[in-house]
């Protein structure tokens, strides 16, 4: 399944809905683009809902770190929102759920902006 | 006892990792592992494939990668080898500490070791495999017995 980015804003926060497979290769390169656009657009506060991602593999585990540490490079913010059980398991696995800000409700995610 | 085992020689390519998780997913669910197990030993593979294509054979044309999936009453036992100049497996950075949380690779064999139950790496000189073995135990055995 190709991966797909779609941006929208919500109270000057940007979620990204990401759905597909975040893999080696394509998948990986579309969520490092969108964040890149994203960060030269100024965009700064962002949240990408990974509600229908079905799968990723350690290449997106890497390419969700990458955009985390980008993000925050430029002084902003990063955090998930909506993970499925398989991709909670996995950042669960590998310590990673403490490193990100993770959320199940989009407009709590929008509001903890700035707090 | 039921004996399965394909085995195949993939190109140094990302459509091979796709191909090998693909028969990784169809081998583990006709050997009546759970669908969570499946979808572990099919990722378990897919990072083995990745580390062959990509650390191992570099993309490189000429060398190839060469897996089996063999089952028996016992266990899924999985064979990946590549062409390339080996892996030192006893230095690679374990990325659970604290200092390597957040690199951006490093997980692949991390992964492995997390969702087979053995995993043994020899040097082939050149090249490297990697044996991946899931048992049979529980669900998959009754699964297995009730199919047969």
């Amino acid at each position: 399944m190709t991966m797909k980015a779609n941006s929208r804003q919500v109270n000057g926060v940007t979620i990204v809905d990401l759905s597909g497979r975040i893999t080696l290769g394509e998948g990986s390169v579309i969520l490092r683009d969108s964040v890149r656009d994203l960060l030269s657009k100024g965009s700064k506060q962002i949240v990408l809902n990974l509600a229908d991602v079905s799968y990723i593999d350690s290449s997106g585990i890497g390419e969700l770190v990458s955009a985390y540490t980008h993000v925050r490079r430029e002084g902003g913010e990063l955090k998930l929102l909506n993970l499925t059980k398989k991709v909670h398991d996995l950042l669960q696995i590998t310590k990673l759920y403490t490193v990100f800000d993770i959320r199940d409700d989009e407009a709590a995610a929008v509001a903890s902006f700035g707090k | 006892m039921t004996l399965n085992r394909v085995s195949y020689a993939l190109d140094s390519t990302l459509e091979s990792v796709n191909q090998a998780e693909e028969t990784a997913l169809q081998f583990a669910a006709e050997s009546g592992f759970s669908e969570d197990e499946v979808q572990r030993i099919s990722m378990a593979v897919r990072e083995g494939v990745v580390n062959a294509v990509l650390h191992g054979n570099q993309y490189d044309p000429n060398k190839k990668v060469r897996i089996s999936f063999e089952a028996n009453a016992t266990a899924l036992v999985i064979r990946i080898a590549d062409e390339g100049s080996g892996v030192d497996v006893e230095n690679v950075p374990d990325p659970l500490a604290p200092e390597n949380l957040l690199k951006t690779s490093g997980r692949g064999i991390f992964l492995i070791r997390a969702f087979m139950d053995e995993v043994h790496f020899k040097n082939l000189n050149p090249g490297t495999e990697i044996t991946l073995v899931k048992h049979v135990s529980g669900a998959a055995a009754d699964a297995k017995e009730s199919s047969q």
